[in-house]
């Protein structure tokens, strides 16, 4: 079926990338002037981890298909953004997400059987079942709590860095959104105090080209998201999103100067989101596949996979394992959170604060006694 | 007339005011082409274009701002806000401008203009895409705050609301969107403001809802009547400014009453229904009035069917009150 597109332009690869700086050329290899001569095993280990997001990915989008999940929300397609960005971070930093970042909650080490809890809310789901999926929260791993509401977690990482410098220790928050995120309040605000207070904070906006149905380039008449950091006196810088090497190299330059009291820096990390929005939505409504094929080509795995080639890294029987691998290991986990009854009903009263006060314990007692609902979740 | 579900039935209402008077402008995020994420305003870009149906930036202060700019000018804005959980970031447009410009100007500036925008639970969205906020706009002095229960009133209730001189917060049951079809008259017609409706006469108790939750308490009236309970059951309809005449009138007949809502208890719109009621008619009540509603805790995912104030819930409230 044809699909008329409100869409004027094709943003293919070339021309969003216009002028930004690659480090893995198309042969695959690293260009020496601009390589970050990572150690080779902590590139397998991105790689590895990349895949394995993929395949959890497309695994959470057939279990919402069938009925078995509610929702999700993914990062086809910006997996190298956001695992090279995380991988850049010390082991001392925190991390802020959005809502597309769960390969950087496992890469922090967070169990899959965990993530996968969460996909279904059950009772051994980390945040009980309160929100929807992919809302994790992961403290232990130096990892937020995912909200809905678009920005507010861009000025929260700018005050938990505040403290830090404030503490002196030695700590740098990143903080991930999307570019629709820069139209928020809370992107200027969180600008401002960045720069106003030098704060060690690393602003990380993945531009995957559309907030839901909306392009990139109607959300603001400048020509790329990273300058509006001259306003706010904050360093900008664009880099290639789906170059792992490019972004790892971008994001640790910019950990290491916030540390050493360089403050904040904002890089936009050019990606492009192949899913629709979520399980929720149908890019065929608004954008020309043209584009989405482009795209593909320029996927981020493919891309470090070929530089894997040129080292003598990576064979197809070791993909295959690394694919099978995970696959075995979701599988169990599936069947395990199929198997986990429901949170428990005092989890709908308790943590609402510290203690229970007394009218929640009175309407916990109500709803335990009264009649349960016909229909559940 | 023509069959049409609350989502065919507000974009007929769009279509229709948008033909008639071409002040009117829509904006919002993604509301163009795609015609939003619940397609309400489906095919209005291909009609209307790009001047009145307008995919803003992801901003909600800057969509309500800049709406609050166009009513000053003349013009008739219908913002669209996603979710009325993102409605936050404009709260500050909303109640300290939008709620107070006649007011405040002596009278000089008004801002006609109606915020829609989704709202309740029921659909598996958690938290942030489930709440209902609206007391906090009631409590706000200077808007005008609406909830319609099905396809027809949402039409002719949308259609009185554009027209109106005043700022109208006009919250859609998003669990009611696609629930049912119903006949929808085509072109113009007008439900009133400010007019609650009997959807049941009953004789022994009333129970007042809106929105979604109003075919939870129609059930409850079929299940009561089993057992010899006659429930009148109240769709408010428009919540501010109140139709308290419809609510005494048919309390003095019962003097029993059940409210019920999904929002939480604290300060939900049933505290101030109650307190109007004991005010207005405390010698006619024969049983203490009763409240089902959210509970005071956010709204939770896994479990939202027991945090919503369905049948199941309402049935023994109305027959404990009926029987007190
Ligand atoms: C304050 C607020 N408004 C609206 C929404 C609904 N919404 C969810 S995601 C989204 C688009 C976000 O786009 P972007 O920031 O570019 O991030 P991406 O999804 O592309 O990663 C919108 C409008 C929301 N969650 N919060």
């Amino acid at each position: 079926m044809e699909v008329q597109t409100t869409q004027s332009v094709i943003r293919t690869p070339e021309k969003f990338l216009e002028g930004v700086a690659t480090v893995i050329g198309p042969d695959g290899r690293a260009d020496a002037s601009h390589d970050p001569k990572l150690d080779r095993a902590l590139v397998k280990k991105m790689y590895v981890a990349m895949v394995r997001t993929r395949v959890i990915d497309e695994r959470l989008v057939t279990l919402q298909r069938q009925g078995r999940i509610g929702f999700h929300i993914g990062s086809l397609g910006e997996e190298g953004c956001i695992l090279a960005s995380a991988a850049a971070m010390r082991d001392q930093d925190w991390i802020f997400p959005c809502y597309r970042e769960f390969g950087a909650l496992l890469w922090r080490g967070m169990p899959l059987q965990d993530y996968v809890n969460n996909m279904y809310g059950n009772a051994n789901d980390p945040i009980k079942g309160r929100q929807m999926p992919d809302h994790y929260s992961g403290k232990k791993y130096k990892f937020g709590s995912v909200s809905s509401p678009i920005g507010t977690q861009m000025t929260q990482a700018v005050g938990f860095a505040w403290g830090a410098k404030i503490r002196k220790e030695d700590l740098v928050t990143s903080v991930y959104f999307g570019e629709g995120a820069t139209s928020s309040n809370e992107f200027h605000t969180a600008m401002n105090f960045a720069g106003v207070f030098k704060t060690p904070t690393v602003l990380l906006c993945r531009n995957n080209g559309w907030a839901i149905s909306v392009p990139s380039e109607k959300q603001t008449a400048s020509k790329t998201f990273a300058e509006k950091g001259i306003a706010y006196g904050v360093k900008g810088i664009r880099c290639d999103g789906n170059d792992v090497l490019a972004v790892y190299k971008t994001v640790r330059e910019a950990v290491e100067r916030a540390a050493a009291g360089g403050g904040p820096t904002l890089i936009e990390m050019m990606t492009y989101r192949l899913s629709g929005h979520s399980t929720s939505d149908d890019p065929r409504a608004y954008r020309i596949e043209d584009e989405v094929t482009s795209w593909r080509k320029a996927d981020p795995i493919l891309r470090l996979r070929k530089h894997l080639e040129t080292l003598g890294m990576i064979t197809d029987a070791e993909d295959q394992k690394i694919r099978d691998d995970v696959d075995a290991e979701l599988k169990l986990c599936i069947e395990r959170a199929e198997a986990t009854e429901k949170p428990a009903l005092s989890t709908m009263f308790t943590e609402v604060f510290k203690d229970m006060p007394q009218h929640l314990q009175e309407q916990f007692d109500e709803c335990a006694a009264g009649p349960r609902p016909k229909a559940q979740h | 007339m023509a069959e049409m579900t609350m989502v065919q039935a507000i974009n007929d209402a769009l279509r229709t005011e948008m033909r008639r008077d071409d002040r009117v402008v829509v904006l919002g995020e993604d509301v163009g082409k795609v015609g939003g994420v619940f397609r309400v305003t489906q095919g209005l870009y291909d009609e209307f274009g790009d001047d009145r149906v307008i995919d803003t930036p992801l901003a909600e202060g800057g969509i309500i701002g800049a709406a609050i700019g166009m009513a000053l000018y003349g013009m008739r804005p219908i913002p669209e806000i996603q979710f009325s959980d993102f409605i936050f970031p404009a709260f500050d447009q909303i109640v300290s401008e939008a709620a107070k410009y006649r007011y405040r100007s002596g009278g000089e500036y008004t801002c006609p203009m109606v915020i829609r925008t989704p709202v309740g639970g029921g659909i598996r969205g958690g938290h942030y895409h489930s709440q209902s906020p609206e007391s906090l706009f009631i409590h706000t002095a200077g808007l005008k705050v609406v909830c319609p229960s099905n396809p027809y009133d949402a039409k002719g209730l949308l259609l009185s609301s554009i027209r109106d001189e005043d700022p109208v917060m006009f919250f859609e049951p998003k669990r009611v969107y696609r629930a049912a079809k119903m006949d929808v008259p085509e072109g113009e017609y007008t439900v009133p403001l400010s007019k609650a409706a009997v959807v049941r006469e009953g004789k022994d108790v009333t129970i007042i809802a809106w929105g979604a939750m109003l075919y939870e308490a129609l059930q409850s009236a079929d299940d009561v009547s089993v057992q010899g309970v006659d429930a009148e059951v109240i769709d408010l309809r428009t919540l501010w400014p109140l139709d308290i005449d419809t609510i005494i009138e048919s309390v003095k007949k019962t003097g029993r009453v059940v409210i019920v809502h999904e929002a939480p208890k604290a300060c939900g719109f049933g505290a101030e229904l109650l307190s109007q009621i004991s005010e207005r008619a405390f010698l006619h009540l024969e049983a203490p009035p009763v409240r089902v509603t959210g509970w005071d805790t956010p709204f939770p995912y896994t479990l939202e069917m027991e945090y919503l104030p369905l049948a199941h819930r309402i049935t023994p409230a109305v027959l404990e009150t009926a029987k007190y």
